[in-house]
């Protein structure tokens, strides 16, 4: 089935409508096809440089400010071949070198895919092409180091610090993420840290400090991007029908974004 | 290291003090005195100086005149048509100006310019509210005929029915055909009398010659041209200078520079009165200024400044129908800036710097078109700075300076918006464009508007059957698209053989060697809808829709098909094969004066205009929605981002376009990264990797507030508007209006 290139900001479902229970367990097993909700060719904003991206359909966090929760669900995926992914990304190799940029692998969660993604960052190291991933950090231990190997920069979302504001927020504990980003401090693989901040909700002094701190101490975190929070998700919120908590909180003032950047700056970090 | 040259014994004027010599001073040869005598500069942008007061002063005064203006349409006409020294000399404020000439005695008054047309002056003058001065109209009806007189006489039936179709438009045969760029550097560099003995050497050279129709015609427009070169110094006379000999300083080398424009603009109302590649000559004058302390960088910005205010208010007097066309007062003073040299040294200056800095020092303004001539082994800080200034202002473009040398030459420039050529030695037939979306429309209903039904084209087969099938559409295509070849190379013939006759440009002409290569620029509207439509008839099911005549007014298509901008070859071919295959027919058939046939995948800004004029498309293009402007993908269907989108566009052949191919690209600064210094690296990045494959035009918009505003009310205007959200991108105009509106909050957040 053709490639039809979609808006990537339209609402998507059920794309893989069709695909059958055991064709998905063998994708998912072999990584031979991956679902995915679209992808850019000129992203500036998901990585080093100017970047191809391709998101991810399949996400086991149900955060509260989600602005793409149609990638929730991997069925609302298009399934696309470990081959057509890779020949996109080699249309795209030389253009990418000149631009100092490379491949993001994002989503919803790329790693409930890790085989397609492994496989993926293998075929972009093969073309030349510098790979990064966002992930959420929970299920990095699906990566073995030598995958890991593979991959230039991680992207790692950070949600909170404190357990129990983890768990209402994204519906999982904290846990694996920090232990992944402690894995990576280890593997001496650059992170560049994400926060989404949401007054009322992820804006607290504390736990944002404690965040500051992790992610100084690991000491290959070269960047972090504060993220205000939007609403240009909402309308996904309403059309697939889920309870949308947010749907009243306004985006963070820039004095609260400045504050939380200061944060970072204070022990020693570059933050945006 | 150029090693000067000089004859033993030359006698070297004394205005060439400081110089390197070469063979520009033996022969008329620009290129040879900037290539000995440039400096290149390879910093950033930190020795710049910001505008005096007196600039701001002056900029005020015309400021609040705009305004004035804009509220009348136009602020004063002047009934004495216009011509090099048909008018006083004027000033805005004539104690503070350093560079001096009007068109007129007043500022922003236009003159009127009947030769190109008196039904068009008429028109302008009613539409402003000014009674026709009865001398004049006696003059220009029974003495005087003119370029449009000539043009209707020689029309054929068909071409006049490709006019009010719309299937052919914009032709220049009731407005100046501009596109010619006059060398108007040789004028500080030789002085006018040097220039008038060359042209009098080169008629010379044609007394042997038989009297053939060519021959006499060429003498006859020698002599003309050095009636020009006499009433260009005359003019200079006027305002006090004395031009006959070649300027000194850098101020006169600016002030000489800008009379032989002046001159040029007064001669005519060419569309675009394109200024040609001065930065870098003139910067020569400033280096040896400099060097001799006789200038300081304040002085030298002041000079440019005031300078490129006199190219900002040059105004000609147009129609409403014009103004369609061509909305909102443009002249296309192009500049040309940096490129590279053959011999591998960049072009750039500090006065490549100079100029845009002026759209700091006197704000952004689409005039003068700052154009650059670019290259990624340009230096980093001109780069650079050439991004920044793009994101600051969003009113600079970009053009392949690879391709250019390739094809022209390291001196050649820009005329309008992407039509190179070698200045001075080259000029063009300029064409307007054919609008092949609705000749698909005419293949499909055998020559018959799909609008008002008429049998326009040649009584052809139309489709038969329910469904468009490829095979037959693109053969009923390409026999159309020869049909309509024919007609555009008749009507180009006719239009410039009757320019030539009654609206010759003596002044720009003269600053042009004998002869000049002449290219005849055709143009083409449409490739995305052509090429999305022929990619539907092809990958998905066409089924027509019929009126009760039998017209294929409609489409209903079923399935999907890969759209233009997506980098996706199978669309993409089509495009590339539309623009090789209309310039093959194009090709055939002969043209006035042997000029080269060229195109150019160009519409400026009447891709509404077109829009309106043609029918349903079977792409899912609604009659009346606009075409996308030049060689853009359609609104929204660009959907990669914008390295696909750029991808598809380098596609189309060069070789087969050679006129130029634009394309607009429109970021929001967000999409360009999240910190400052981001944005300039990754646009520069952008810029490096289009221009360094076969990229050859970039439009480059990177908008505000304000822009996206307008973009809501206004969302035909900004058709690849691109915004990205820390997670995806988005065409804006796709968005719901609570979308965009939300786009907007969260875009300013904080405020």
């Amino acid at each position: 089935m053709p490639l039809e290139a979609r808006d990537p900001f339209e609402l998507r479902v059920n794309q893989a409508v069709g695909v059958s229970e055991s064709a998905v367990t063998a994708a998912l097993r072999t990584g031979d096809v991956g679902f995915l909700h679209s992808f850019t060719t000129g992203s500036t904003v998901d990585g080093p440089g100017v970047r191809v991206v391709a998101w991810t359909a399949g996400c086991q966090f149900r955060c509260l400010y989600c602005h793409n929760p149609d990638t929730w669900n991997m069925m609302n995926g298009m399934p696309v071949t470990l081959e057509r992914a890779v020949e996109a990304l080699r249309k795209y190799r030389h253009g990418l070198k000149v631009m100092f940029g490379g491949f993001t692998l994002s989503g919803g969660e790329p790693l409930m895919q890790d085989r397609f993604a492994a496989r993926l960052f293998n075929a972009a190291k093969s073309l030349g092409i510098h790979t990064a991933l966002d992930t959420n950090g929970l299920l990095g231990e699906r990566l073995s180091d030598k995958e890991l190997d593979e991959i230039d920069v991680v992207l790692l979302d950070i949600k909170s610090w404190d357990p129990n504001r983890h768990k209402r927020l994204t519906g999982k504990d904290v846990g694996p993420t920090l232990a992944f980003a402690r894995r990576l401090g280890q593997l001496k693989k650059t992170i560049w840290l994400r926060y989404v901040l949401v007054p009322g909700l992820t804006d607290d002094v504390d736990d944002i400090n404690h965040i500051a701190k992790f992610a100084a101490e690991l000491g290959n975190v070269a960047r972090v991007d504060v993220l205000p929070f939007h609403q240009m998700g909402r309308y996904k919120w309403k059309k697939l029908g889920l309870d949308y908590a947010l749907d009243d909180v306004e985006p963070p003032r820039r004095e609260l974004v400045e504050r939380v950047c200061e944060q970072f700056r204070a022990v020693g970090l570059k933050a945006y | 290291m150029v090693t000067p040259v000089r004859k033993e014994g030359a006698k070297v004027n004394p205005k060439w003090k400081g110089f390197n010599l070469g063979l520009w001073q033996k022969e008329i040869n620009v290129r040879d005195f900037i290539q000995q005598n440039y400096k290149p500069y390879e910093g950033d942008e930190s020795f710049l100086a910001p505008a005096t007061e007196r600039t701001e002063n002056i900029w005020g005064q015309l400021s609040r005149l705009f305004i004035a203006e804009r509220k009348k349409g136009v602020l004063d006409v002047s009934q004495i048509p216009s011509g090099i020294t048909a008018h006083a000399p004027g000033y805005i404020d004539r104690d503070n100006e350093i560079i001096v000439g009007l068109q007129t005695e007043a500022p922003l008054k236009r003159a009127i310019m009947p030769t190109g047309g008196f039904r068009m002056v008429l028109g302008a003058l009613q539409t402003y509210g000014y009674e026709p001065d009865p001398h004049v109209v006696e003059t220009f009806t029974k003495y005087r005929k003119t370029h449009n007189d000539g043009v209707f006489d020689a029309y054929t039936p068909d071409i006049r029915r490709c006019r009010s179709s719309h299937i052919l438009t914009g032709l220049p045969d009731s407005y100046g055909r501009g596109r010619i760029i006059g060398d108007y550097r040789r004028v500080p560099l030789y002085g006018v009398a040097r220039l008038i003995e060359r042209k009098q050497e080169e008629k010379n050279s044609l007394d042997s010659a038989m009297s053939t129709d060519d021959v006499i015609r060429d003498r006859e427009e020698l002599s003309e041209q050095i009636r020009a070169l006499k009433e260009l110094q005359e003019m200079a006379k006027s305002y006090g200078f004395d031009i006959s000999g070649p300027a000194g300083t850098a101020r006169e080398a600016v002030q000489w520079l800008y009379f032989a424009y002046l001159a040029a603009v007064k001669e005519g109302n060419g569309a675009a009165m394109s200024l040609g590649r001065t930065s870098t000559f003139l910067d020569v004058y400033f280096e040896r200024d400099f060097a001799s302390g006789a200038i300081t960088e304040e002085q030298a910005q002041e000079v440019i400044d005031d300078f490129v205010i006199k190219l900002r208010i040059v105004r000609f007097l147009r129609t409403p129908e014009y103004d369609d066309l061509f909305a909102g007062d443009p002249t296309w003073v192009t500049e040309s800036i940096a490129g590279m040299g053959d011999d591998g040294r960049p072009l750039v200056t500090k006065t490549s710097f100079r100029y845009l800095q002026t759209l700091y020092n006197l704000g952004p303004a689409p005039e003068p078109n700052l154009t650059i001539l670019y290259e990624p082994r340009l230096p980093d800080g001109f780069r650079s700075f050439a991004a920044k200034v793009a994101i600051d202002t969003s009113s600079i473009q970009f053009e392949s300076d690879q391709i250019m040398r390739q094809a022209w030459g390291d001196d050649g420039a820009i005329a309008c918006c992407v039509s190179p050529m070698l200045i001075g030695k080259q000029m063009q037939f300029f064409g307007a464009r054919a609008n092949l979306a609705k000749c698909l429309l005419y293949a499909i209903n055998g020559g018959r508007d799909e609008i008002s039904g008429q049998q326009i084209g040649p009584n052809y087969a139309p489709v038969q059957g329910e469904y468009l099938e490829f095979d037959d559409v693109i053969d009923k295509y390409e026999k159309m698209m020869e049909w309509l070849a024919a007609v555009y190379v008749n009507a180009m013939n006719v239009i410039h053989y009757m320019h030539d006759k009654y609206a010759y440009e003596r002044l720009e002409m003269a600053l042009h060697d004998y002869a000049p290569l002449r290219t005849m620029a055709f143009g083409v509207a449409g490739l995305s809808v052509v090429a999305d439509s022929l990619s539907a008839i092809r990958y998905a099911r066409v089924r027509v829709v019929r009126d009760e005549t039998g017209l294929i007014t409609d489409y209903q298509t079923e399935g999907d098909f890969p759209q233009f901008g997506n980098n996706d070859n199978r669309v993409d071919q089509l495009a590339s094969w539309l623009v090789s295959t209309f310039m093959n027919k194009l090709r055939k058939y002969p043209t006035y004066r042997n000029a080269l046939h060229t195109q150019s995948v160009l519409t400026i800004t009447s891709n509404v205009v077109y829009g309106k004029n043609t029918g349903n498309t079977p792409d899912g293009r609604k009659h009346g929605e606009p075409f996308a402007p030049g060689a853009n993908p359609m609104h929204g269907r660009d959907k990669l981002g914008i390295h696909a989108s750029a991808a598809s566009v380098a596609k189309i052949p060069y070789r087969d376009a050679a006129d130029g191919i634009s394309l607009t690209s429109t970021l929001l600064p967000e999409g360009l990264g999240r910190v400052g210094e981001d944005r300039i690296t990754n646009l520069r990045s952008m810029l490096d990797a289009f221009f360094g494959v076969t990229g050859y035009h970039m439009n480059v918009n990177v908008l505000n507030r304000e822009t996206l505003i307008d973009a809501m009310e206004h969302p035909e205007n900004y058709p690849s508007l691109t915004i990205r959200v820390s997670g995806y991108a988005v065409n804006f105009i796709r968005l719901t209006r609570d979308q965009q509106l939300d786009v907007l909050n969260r875009t300013f957040h904080g405020n």
